[in-house]
């Protein structure tokens, strides 16, 4: 089912900027080819049903009194069960390779606040943090496993960037470990996806996604900028407190323009 | 030999006025008692209860609607500023808290289920009567509690229906509104606990001679165990609150990091709650379309105890799939919850299967009724399909949070408001002796039906197009604005059709069409007594044989077949045909 997804249509989804999620992506595809087989099936017998067995001439004969067909009920109990355990099967392939955390030849860390992110590259004193309407880009390597470690400073966020076909909870007090290996070179959009206070929607960052010697320039350059301040400066620097945020009156902010 | 069964009743037969009614603690439903205003405050009738609880529900179904209209509206555009950001937060919490528990819950395993159990069991009333009271008065209170947090100073909650701890703390969340969140919740869950009592001790306790577990009706098997997960669910949330309100107001940190609390362990207890209330929602309206179809096929439910099974199942497998709404914590067992979630799709499928078996080689009419639980099979279908994709949790990355989620409960939700409505065209004479306008339903069905897939089938594209849940702006992205004004057409079709219900209430008043006791040739009790019922509900009840008491007693010649034998020896005990044989014979 995994191999010949590759001829079908896409349904929708984002094909996947890496092998994962292709193999997320030919996952959407096998789920939807049984959806529409099973589910557009369902619908057309139903409509057969309706056509065929419709009342006639306000005729208000009674039919035949029908009320059991086991075996037909056995063989619509099994047959889902199956299907069932097919998707699962399929479900757990692909998942294994999904969360599957590789020893990673980078890392960067992520954290989510209220309303940006910011990005670090252990070891180094690249920095890239950004809220609001000054959205951050984040810079990856390509073609390399990068482990991200995703944290958040105050409330529940979502890491989600789409074409990734990947999301996962920044919460606080709870680290989250997954990896990324981006095949295809490029500039991605990333957003929060948990509701996260008042400018939840405006909660954008970028990835950059560089073949591994520009990356390494990248972060050199970036490293050579960077001043070498502590973590509580550079979060000062846009407006982010240490402790928990706490809000100037938002019922009277206007963020919609 | 008698054809019916003289039960101890206060109203004697030919009586409508309950000259025997000496139940002082009785609101009274005729004559004796308060009329008027507060007859419906201070009644203890279950019909009474009934209707006051469809009604008060339906009002908040209109409300939250009214949200919804708003909602669409600012999204039309990219970049609108019809609300603010604050607004739009509290506009979507509020609409989600209002159509989940004041109106799709209440309205079902309160609502209509108050009114038809005690009938379709053949008991004159709840188990208690009084308890059932304070069931309405607490939602009613909770209703209206809701609704202040728009006086609040600070705004009503605007965290989101599921309120994800740590956004509900004093510091996130200050304010009154939020509070008053939580007291609305914690009333109307108690609310909810007491009618689970009151549903499952009637169900019981109080049915008539001959009324087996395996001989009600669909509905009253579904609100049976409806009532069940009640019990099971509800007192878990009602837990939630009461820690969530001691972090607000009494320094504990049972969901703050900074104490040492788990802001996780608000997501577990919140859809331990929620998942089986997911199924609370759905279990009656299954009930109401299970009771329907039969009917306008003039055929027996095909499948009658797999149904049952199906429901068992269902509820079974609903208490352990709740973290399948947490897959992205990366803090669960992905494929324990990928599996139970996935096999829900099994007697889901069955109940599907089923209602089509019942329609084959049936001879259909297509009231409204009818045409709103077909409505409401198409709907479900889409929406358990969808969500066979969210129970895998590869898929659920990234579809999770996005508009593709939205898409998918709304298809769900928006299936059992057509259940919904099956269910008041359905019983609508039963409880107001009137017919409703079949040319004005016919056009809500078709408004509601369609605006609800203009609706949600953009929004599914706009998920896997990326497009995260609750942002009251977005990029400016032609297809996004595309398809979110696609949204807001549908929104607008279903806003639409919500009219053309209140205009057919107002037409079906003003030009009452008279119902009489059995207008749809319907099989189970309530249809036996006057519409509406006297009292304390039947002067006489048929002999119970079957799951269709009132068919067999009308139709003694057309008894359900049992296993394709052509004789209906195969499901029911002998009794059944020495019953019909006693009916047919007087």
């Amino acid at each position: 089912m995994l191999l010949a997804g590759c001829q079908l249509p896409s349904f929708g989804a984002y094909q996947g900027a890496s092998k994962t999620a292709n193999d997320t992506y030919k996952l959407w595809q096998g789920f939807s080819v049984a959806a529409i087989i099973i589910g557009g099936g369902t619908f057309l017998f139903m409509c057969y049903v309706m056509l065929r067995y419709r009342r006639r001439a306000k005729s208000d004969s009674i039919p035949k009194q029908t009320q059991y067909n086991i075996p037909l009920e056995i063989i619509y109990t099994v047959i889902p069960i199956l299907v069932v355990f097919g998707l699962f099967g399929a479900t757990v392939i692909v998942e294994n390779q999904v969360v599957a955390n590789p020893t990673p030849s980078a890392t960067i860390n992520v954290s989510a606040f209220q309303w940006g992110w910011k990005f670090t590259y252990p070891g180094h004193r690249a920095v890239v943090i950004g809220q609001t309407t000054q959205n951050p880009t984040m810079v990856m390597p390509s073609n390399e496993d990068v482990r991200f470690e995703l944290r958040s400073l105050d409330v529940v966020h979502g890491f989600y960037v789409p074409q990734f076909n990947f999301s996962r909870y920044a919460q606080p007090g709870f680290l989250n470990t997954f990896t990324f290996n981006i095949n295809k070179p490029g500039l991605y959009k990333g957003q929060c996806t948990q509701l996260c206070g008042l400018y939840h929607s405006l909660m954008y960052f970028q990835v950059r996604v560089l073949p591994p010697a520009q990356y390494r320039a990248w972060l050199a350059a970036k490293d050579a900028t960077t001043p070498l301040v502590n973590s509580a400066a550079q979060n000062a620097a846009v407006g982010l407190a240490t402790s928990p945020r706490i809000p100037t009156n938002p019922a009277q902010s206007n963020g919609g323009n | 030999m008698t054809d019916l069964i003289e039960r101890p009743l206060d109203t004697a037969p030919g009586d409508p006025h309950g000259a025997g009614d000496h139940h002082g603690h009785d609101g009274g439903h005729d004559d004796h008692g308060p009329s008027g205003i507060l007859k419906w405050l201070t009644s203890t009738d279950h019909k009474v209860i009934g209707i006051n609880y469809t009604v008060t529900s339906i009002i908040m179904m209109v409300i939250g609607g009214a949200f919804a209209e708003v909602i669409r509206a600012q999204l039309a555009s990219s970049t609108s500023s019809l609300v603010t950001l604050q607004q739009y937060n509290e506009l979507f919490t509020m609409h989600g808290s209002f159509m989940i528990y004041l109106f799709v819950g209440p309205f079902a395993f309160a609502g209509l289920a108050n009114y038809l159990v005690p009938l379709q069991v053949g008991a004159p009333d709840m188990a208690f009567p009084r308890l059932n009271a304070l069931s309405y008065w607490l939602y009613l209170g909770g209703s209206i509690t809701m609704l202040l947090g728009f006086t609040a100073s600070g705004g009503p909650a605007a965290f989101g229906w599921v309120g994800y701890a740590p956004l509900t703390s004093a510091v996130n969340a200050p304010g009154a509104g939020p509070d008053l969140w939580i007291g609305a919740l914690m009333l109307t869950g108690f609310s909810a606990i007491f009618s689970g009592v009151n549903l499952v001790a009637t169900i019981f306790y109080l049915r008539a001679p001959g009324m087996t577990l395996f001989r009600m009706p669909i509905f009253t098997w579904n609100m049976l165990v409806t009532g069940i997960l009640i019990l099971l669910a509800f007192p878990v949330l009602t837990a939630g609150l009461v820690m969530l309100y001691c972090d607000r107001h009494f320094g504990t940190h049972i969901f703050e990091v900074q104490g040492g609390g788990v802001p996780l362990l608000w997501q577990h207890i919140f859809w331990f709650w929620g998942h089986p209330e997911v199924y609370i929602l759905a279990l009656p309206f299954f009930g109401m379309v299970t009771d329907i179809i039969p009917v306008f096929s003039k055929k027996p439910l095909f499948g009658y105890k797999g149904m049952v099974f199906a429901t068992l199942t269902i509820a079974a497998l609903s208490l352990g799939v709740w973290a399948h709404h947490m897959f992205t914590t990366g803090a669960v067992l992905l494929p324990f919850f990928s599996i139970m979630s996935l096999l829900i799709a099994v007697p889901t499928g069955i109940k599907i299967f089923n209602w089509i078996g019942t329609m084959w080689g049936g001879n259909l009419h297509f009231s409204t009724a009818m045409l709103m639980s077909i409505g409401f099979v198409i709907t479900f279908l889409i929406g358990g399909i969808t969500g066979i994709y969210l129970a895998s949790p590869p898929l659920d990355f990234f579809t999770h949070d996005t508009y593709f989620v939205v898409a998918h409960f709304h298809s769900v939700v928006m299936a059992l408001t057509m259940g919904a409505f099956a269910g008041i065209y359905f019983w609508f004479p039963k409880m107001t002796g009137k017919m409703l306008h079949e040319g004005w339903g016919k056009a809500q069905f078709w408004t509601l039906f369609i605006g609800t897939q203009v609706f949600t089938f953009p929004m599914y594209l706009l998920g896997l197009h990326g497009m995260p849940r609750r942002m009251a702006v977005y990029p400016n992205n032609p297809s996004w604005q595309n398809m979110n004004d696609w949204a807001s057409v549908g929104a607008l079709i279903i806003g639409i059709s919500t009219l053309l219900f209140v205009i057919n209430v107002i037409v079906s008043y003003r030009r009452p069409i008279i119902a009489g006791d059995n207008p749809w040739d319907a099989s189970s009790l309530e249809w036996f007594t006057s519409s509406p019922p006297p009292h304390h509900n039947f002067v006489a009840l048929p002999p119970i044989r079957s799951e269709r008491p009132v068919w067999d007693f009308n139709h003694p010649d057309k008894p359900a077949l049992g296993h394709g034998h052509g004789t209906h020896a195969g499901t029911h005990p002998p009794t059944s045909a020495d019953a019909t044989k006693e009916v047919a014979g007087s």
